[in-house]
């Protein structure tokens, strides 16, 4: 069957079977190897995506049910050539050790902080519940998303017209 | 890991939907979030020939109120539960039910009515629409049919639900008094199943207890509903000895088998102990008023 899709704001296509999953169709097909298969079985958030702006295990998703849809990874993070907030966050917080989880945290706080720009440290953790981290116990990755959304509050409040853009991928 | 291989249709309209079911009957499969199927794709515990994808249907997204009962639509996501204004005014032991799905990624696309049909002994939504009394609803070529929740659940992923039937959405009636309810859940950490829960609701009048709705979770078969408690609270007021009584009643349909998540006596008494809780806080806010 012919699938299409929005991936990181480009249109992009395809011929696949109806049993391919949207996490096999991003890596293999797309080429696209940022979103990664961890568990393979709807436990450990690190195949997530944005479908339309919400985070979702893309292994518990097939391609064909995406088909039409806006699919974000972590390679449409970046913002005109430079880090999103969210990705300055991690890297100035040191979010990550193995850096296996940090494709799926990093789109969770994206989409978390879409819906809520300021949210306290207990919804930042229920966000990422279904995301799992084996190396940093987490306190680094709730730290690099309050960075994140400090410096877009920040960013808001110097110049309110270019908040958008720090926003981003919204 | 892949699913074997299966046609996928995703078809436009309800009729086109049904036909394909009374086509494939036993063959075919309905999803609509995908959260429960696609994993059992996966391990190979279902291979249907045909997938019916009724995600693109129109008209069945919706939380409304219509003649006495709150419809939800067979893609309300648990996340559109989760965040709705309307039930959090109309039945707020949904909201609280809501949170303890799963994860919320999983949340973002799995449905309540899916979540039902899926008919997992460990899943919440069962023990909740036991407690509420629903009403599921059918649709095939036939026509609609009304489908009691009580009853429904005939063993683990097992219902009533026809092979030509595509359910469309849920009806839960509106509590005619002031009214209370409660989920509580036992589970390991975020996202896994419960090692029990219960979902408890309660409506008065005046000082006692009109009806009462007890659901449980991951405790037998199927959920359960504990119909000698509900039975024992009905008509009475209130008390602490009556409530123990209610938890003791409770605790003694649970039918758990002893497993990792502990044994099955522990199971038992947290049912007791969750029933308990439960009651007293559903008529702590029956009490002040929360709907």
């Amino acid at each position: 069957m012919k699938v299409s899709m929005k991936v990181n704001g480009a249109e992009r296509g395809g011929e696949i079977e109806a049993r391919v999953l949207l996490v096999d169709f991003l890596r293999s097909n797309l080429r696209l190897t940022g979103t990664h298969i961890g568990c393979d079985t709807t436990s450990c958030g690190a195949c997530t995506v944005l479908i339309d702006g919400e985070p979702v295990k893309s292994c518990t998703v097939l391609a064909a049910q995406a088909d039409g849809r806006s699919i974000t990874t972590v390679e449409g993070l970046m913002e005109g050539g430079a880090l999103s907030a969210i990705q300055n966050g991690f890297h100035q917080e040191h979010g990550l050790q193995c850096g296996f989880c940090t494709p799926g945290m990093m789109l969770v706080g994206t989409a978390l902080l879409a819906r809520n720009p300021d949210p306290t440290e207990e919804q930042i953790r229920w966000a990422i519940s279904g995301n799992i981290c084996r190396c940093t116990g987490y306190m680094n990755i709730v730290k690099a998303i309050q960075h994140a959304a400090k410096a877009r509050a920040d960013a808001q409040k110097e110049s309110p017209a270019t908040s958008a853009a720090v926003a981003g991928g919204e | 890991m892949f699913p074997a291989a299966f046609e996928y249709q995703a078809p436009a309209t309800l009729a086109d939907a049904v036909a394909l079911l009374k086509q494939h009957g036993d063959d075919a499969k309905v999803m609509a979030g995908g959260q429960s199927l696609i994993p059992l794709l996966k391990l190979r515990f279902a291979r249907p020939e045909l997938v019916v994808d009724i995600g693109r249907l129109p008209a069945m997204s919706s939380i409304k109120r219509d003649d006495g009962h709150v419809a939800i639509g067979a893609l309300v996501r648990h996340v559109d539960v989760e965040r709705s204004k309307d039930l959090e005014a109309w039945l707020p032991m949904m909201i609280e039910a809501s949170h303890w799905i799963a994860d919320p990624l999983v949340r973002n696309r799995g449905t309540l009515v899916g979540s039902i049909c899926h008919a997992d002994p460990s899943g919440d939504w069962g023990s909740v629409m036991l407690a509420l009394g629903a009403e599921l609803v059918a649709h095939s070529q036939a026509g609609e049919r009304v489908i009691p929740i009580d009853g429904f659940f005939q063993g683990p992923f097992t219902t009533t639900l026809r092979a030509d039937e595509v359910a469309t959405g849920i009806r839960i009636p509106m509590p005619k008094g002031p009214s209370g309810g409660a989920y509580l859940k036992l589970e390991r950490k975020v996202g896994d199943f419960a090692s029990a829960a219960v979902a408890v609701h309660v409506e008065m009048d005046g000082n006692k207890i009109a009806k009462a709705g007890i659901g449980l979770t991951a405790v037998g078969a199927t959920n359960i509903k504990a119909t000698a408690a509900e039975k024992a609270l009905v008509g009475h007021e209130p008390t602490d000895e009556l409530i123990a009584e209610a938890a003791r009643l409770a605790a003694q349909a649970a039918e758990p088998k002893g497993d990792i998540r502990g044994s099955a006596e522990y199971k038992k008494d947290v049912v007791r102990v969750f029933v308990q809780r439960g009651l007293h806080t559903a008529l702590g806010r029956a009490k002040e008023g929360r709907a």
